[in-house]
C-alpha cells in the first residue's frame, strides 16, 4: 500500500496513476540499460527467476483468497479469523510486483481512511467486519469483489517486466513497509496479526537478496555475510514470538519487544540498502 | 572575575572581526602567542588542522588533539546527545565503529559530507545530505564509554573487565530520583554541539546510520542556549527559571585549572583515560508553571542569587565570589541554607565544568503541561570527589527540589583525543 500514500487524489484516477507507474518503470528501464551490459547479463537470469517467485506467490495468494473469502460467505467467522493472517502473507511476499499494479493494489489492501469510505474494499475492510462487528454477514459482497481483484490481479501479474531496478529497490521497499506499517500495528489495526504481514515483507526481501547473492558475493563478499546476519537476527526474534503455526498479535508484544524488531530491521535494511552495487561492471 | 576578562576578550576579537579560528590561525604563526596559551587550545595546533586553516572556514573546531572538543569548547547554541546500546558482542566490531565513526567525525567537524556523492544511482547516498552547504557551525563530537561497555548483566562483554576505572561506575541513587529506565544509563554516548541544529543532528543521524548493526539508540535528547546572535555580549546563558546558570565554572583558559578539575591524569587510573574526562549527564524536569507562580522573592531565595544581573544576594555583581557569612538585619544569611548557590559551592572545593542546556520536548501529555527543563551536562576528573558529593548536598535539602525532578541520568568516560591517523578509543581498545 506504498503507492497510496502518494495522495489520495491520485487514486481517484487509478489509469492516471497506472500510467505514471508505466512511465517511471520505462525510465528506470533506460538507467539500466545504462549500465554495462555484462552486469545486466548477470542479472538477467535473476530477474526471470524473481518473476517465477512472484507469480509462484500470487497463485498461492489466489487459492488462500479462494478458501478465505468462501468461509467469510459461508458465515464460518472462525475460519475465517483463522485463514486471514496466513493468506495476506502470499501477497506481502510479492509486493514488489503486486504493487506495481496501482488500480489493484488498494481495491486488495486499502485501509480504512486510505481510500474514500465508497470505495473501500479488499482485506482490511473484511477484516474490520470479522474483529470489530464480530460478522460475516454483510461482507459477501466484499468476499465476491476481492475474489474477482484477486484473480484480476493474477492474469494481470503475467504481463509485468522485471527490471532489477523493481528487485534493488523492492527489498529494501519491503523493510520500510515493515519499518513503516507493520512495526507500528498500523497495517492490521484490528486482528492484530500484523507479524504475519511482517515476516512475509522479511521473506519477500530475503528472496530478492537470496537471487542477487551470487552476483553480490563477488562484489563485496563482506556485505553478504553481513546481510544474512542481520537476516538471521531478525528471524531470531521474529521466532521469539511464534504462537503455533503463526504469530503472537500485535497487542501481545511488550513495548520493548516492538523497539527491539523496529531497530533489529533498521540493523539489516542499512546494509541491505547498498545491494545496487550488483548493477556495478565488475 | 575572569568570565568577565573573557566576555571583553570575546568583544575586542568581535569588533576586530577575528574569529575565533582566525585567532588559531593567527596565533599559529606567532602573532598573539601569549593569547593561544591561555586558550589551552595550543596542543591541538597540529599540521593537520594548519591545512584545514588554508581553506579559510572560520567556523570548525580541529576533531583531532589531545583532548576531544565538546568540553573546553566554548559552549555552542545547540546540542543533540545520544545514549546508545551496543548490540554487536563482538570487540572488533566495536573497534571497527570507532575507527568508521572517528573518520566520519573528523569530517563532519570540518563541515564536509562522510561520503562521497556515490555515482551509483541504484544505491543510497552515503551522506544523509541536509548539511549540504552549510557550515561546520562549530560542530563538535564528543565519544563516551558507560560502564555497561565494560560488564553487563555480570558479564565481561569485550574482554575490558580490567580496565574499568573504579570511577566509572553507575552513580548512586541520590534522595528524590526520580530516575526513569528510558532515560538512563548507556553503553555509549555521542555529544553532538553546534551553533546550528541542523548541523548538530545531520552528524548524530549520520554516525547512528554507520552504527547500524553494531549499536542502537537508547535515548536521545536535543537541548538549546540562547544563541550567540540573541545575545552578542555573550553574558552568561539563562534558565528557564529566567536565572542565570553557569556563573562559577573553572575557567576553560587556564590549563592548571582543567587539569586540577576536568582532565583525568596520569595516576588517576587506568592510563588509557589520561587527557579524557568524565561526563556526568541529568535529564531535569523543570516543572515551569509551578515555578512562574511563585513570588519574585522566594524564587531569589531559591537560587540564591539576583534574578535580573546574577548577583549573589546582598551583593552586587554577578562574578563576585560568593559571600556565605553575609547577613542580613535580621540576623539571617543573604544566601540562605538551602539556597541552590549556596549549597552547589559547598566549600568551594568542588569544581565542574557545567555544560548544561535547556530542554523543550513539547507537552507532558499526562499533565498537559509542558516538558521542559535542563540536560545537564558536567564534566570531571573525578566523580566521587566532584559531582556526587554535590548532587547529595542538592538532593537533601536544595529549595530547588520543589521545582525539579531528575528523571534521567547517566555517566560516561570520554575519550582522550587522538591524532590523525588513530582512532578515538584506541587507548581503550588496545
Amino acid at each position: 500500500m506504498k503507492l497510496l500514500k502518494v495522495s489520495g487524489i491520485l487514486l481517484l484516477s487509478s489509469s492516471l496513476l497506472f500510467g505514471c507507474a508505466t512511465t517511471d518503470k520505462a525510465t528506470s528501464t533506460d538507467k539500466v540499460k545504462e549500465t554495462k551490459n555484462a552486469a545486466s547479463e548477470a542479472l538477467k537470469g535473476v530477474t526471470d527467476e524473481y518473476r517465477k517467485y512472484a507469480i509462484g506467490e500470487i497463485e498461492e495468494f489466489v487459492k488462500a483468497t479462494e478458501a478465505f473469502t468462501t468461509a467469510v460467505k459461508n458465515g464460518e467467522l472462525a475460519n475465517a479469523k483463522d485463514l486471514y493472517g496466513p493468506a495476506r502473507m502470499y501477497y506481502e511476499r510479492a509486493e514488489p510486483i503486486a504493487e506495481v499494479f496501482g488500480d489493484l493494489d488498494p481495491k486488495i489492501d486499502a485501509r480504512e481512511g486510505d481510500v474514500p469510505e465508497a470505495e473501500w474494499t479488499g482485506y482490511h475492510r473484511i477484516e474490520k467486519g470479522l474483529w470489530v462487528e464480530n460478522t460475516t454477514k454483510g461482507y459477501e459482497q466484499y468476499a465476491d469483489q476481492l475474489m474477482k481483484d484477486v484473480n484480476l490481479l493474477r492474469a494481470k501479474v503475467e504481463t509485468v517486466e522485471v527490471t532489477p531496478d523493481i528487485l534493488i529497490t523492492g527489498a529494501v521497499d519491503l523493510l520500510n513497509e515493515v519499518s513503516t506499517s507493520k512495526v507500528t500495528g498500523e497495517e492490521d489495526r484490528y486482528s492484530h496479526t500484523d507479524l504475519y504481514d511482517f515476516a512475509a515483507n522479511v521473506q519477500g526481501a530475503e528472496k530478492i537478496y537470496q537471487l542477487l547473492n551470487p552476483v553480490l558475493k563477488k562484489k563485496d563478499e563482506e556485505l553478504s555475510k553481513e546481510i544474512q546476519t542481520r537476516f538471521n537476527e531478525v528471524y531470531q526474534l521474529l521466532n521469539q514470538q511464534k504462537s503455533g503455526d503463526g504469530y503472537k498479535l500485535y497487542t501481545e508484544l511488550t513495548e520493548g519487544q516492538v523497539k527491539e524488531l523496529s531497530q533489529a530491521v533498521d540493523a539489516l535494511a542499512e546494509p541491505l540498502s547498498q545491494i545496487g552495487i550488483v548493477t556495478e561492471a565488475s | 572575575m575572569t568570565k568577565n576578562i573573557n566576555s571583553q576578550e570575546e568583544a575586542v576579537l568581535h569588533q576586530a572581526k577575528i574569529s575565533r579560528r582566525n585567532m588559531l590561525k593567527t596565533a599559529g604563526v606567532g602573532g598573539v602567542g601569549v593569547l593561544l596559551g591561555a586558550t589551552g587550545l595550543g596542543g591541538l595546533l597540529t599540521i593537520k588542522e594548519g591545512k584545514a586553516n588554508s581553506t579559510g572556514k572560520k567556523d570548525i573546531i580541529p576533531f583531532y588533539g589531545n583532548h576531544q572538543g565538546g568540553i573546553t569548547t566554548k559552549t555552542q547554541n545547540h546540542v543533540y546527545f545520544v545514549s546508545l546500546d551496543v548490540t554487536t558482542s563482538k570487540k572488533e566490531e566495536v573497534v571497527k565503529l570507532f575507527k568508521d565513526w572517528t573518520i566520519a567525525a573528523a569530517l563532519l567537524s570540518e563541515g564536509k559530507p562522510v561520503g562521497d556523492l556515490s555515482s551509483n544511482e541504484f544505491l543510497p547516498p552515503k551522506d544523509t545530505g541536509e548539511a549540504e552547504g552549510l557550515s561546520a557551525s562549530n560542530l563538535t563530537i564528543t565519544f563516551g564509554v558507560g560502564p555497561s561497555l565494560f560488564v553487563k548483566d555480570n558479564q565481561d562483554r569485550f574482554g575490558l573487565k580490567q580496565k574499568q576505572p573504579n570511577e566509572l561506575v553507575d552513580l548512586p541513587k541520590f534522595p528524590l530520583d526520580a530516575l526513569e529506565e528510558a532515560w538512563t544509563g548507556g553503553d555509549l554516548c555521542i555529544q553532538a554541539c553546534a551553533d546550528d541544529l541542523q548541523v548538530a543532528f545531520h552528524a548524530v543521524r549520520n554516525l547512528i546510520r554507520i552504527a547500524r548493526g553494531k549499536a542502537i539508540l537508547r535515548w536521545a535528547q536535543t537541548g538549546f542556549q540562547r544563541t550567540k546572535q540573541a545575545d552578542p555580549g555573550q553574558g552568561t546563558p539563562r534558565n528557564l527559571f529566567g536565572f542565570k546558570d553557569g556563573t562559577i565554572n573553572p575557567d576553560v583558559k587556564n590549563e592548571k585549572q582543567l587539569n586540577e578539575h576536568v582532565w583525568v591524569q596520569p595516576g588517576d587510573g587506568p592510563n588509557w583515560l589520561v587527557n579524557g574526562s568524565y561526563l556526568v549527564v541529568r535529564r531535569i524536569q523543570m516543572f515551569i508553571e509551578v515555578w512562574d507562580r511563585t513570588t519574585l522573592k522566594e524564587q531569589e531565595k531559591t537560587f540564591g542569587r539576583y534574578r535580573d544581573n546574577g548577583a549573589p544576594l546582598g551583593q552586587k555583581d554577578e562574578f563576585e565570589s560568593l559571600d556565605l557569612k553575609q547577613k542580613n538585619d535580621q540576623g539571617e544569611f543573604y544566601i540562605p541554607v538551602d539556597s541552590h548557590t549556596r549549597l552547589s559551592h559547598g566549600d568551594g572545593s568542588q569544581r565542574i565544568l557545567r555544560r548544561a542546556y535547556s530542554y523543550s520536548d513539547g507537552m507532558d501529555a499526562k499533565t498537559g503541561s509542558f516538558d521542559a527543563g535542563l540536560l545537564f551536562l558536567c564534566f570531571q576528573r573525578t566523580p566521587s570527589k566532584q559531582f556526587i558529593p554535590i548532587q547529595e548536598r542538592l538532593a537533601k535539602m536544595d529549595k530547588l527540589n520543589e521545582y525539579i525532578s531528575h528523571r534521567g541520568s547517566a555517566i560516561f568516560a570520554c575519550l582522550p583525543g587522538v591524532n590523525q591517523g588513530g582512532y578515538i578509543g584506541e587507548t581503550l581498545f588496545n
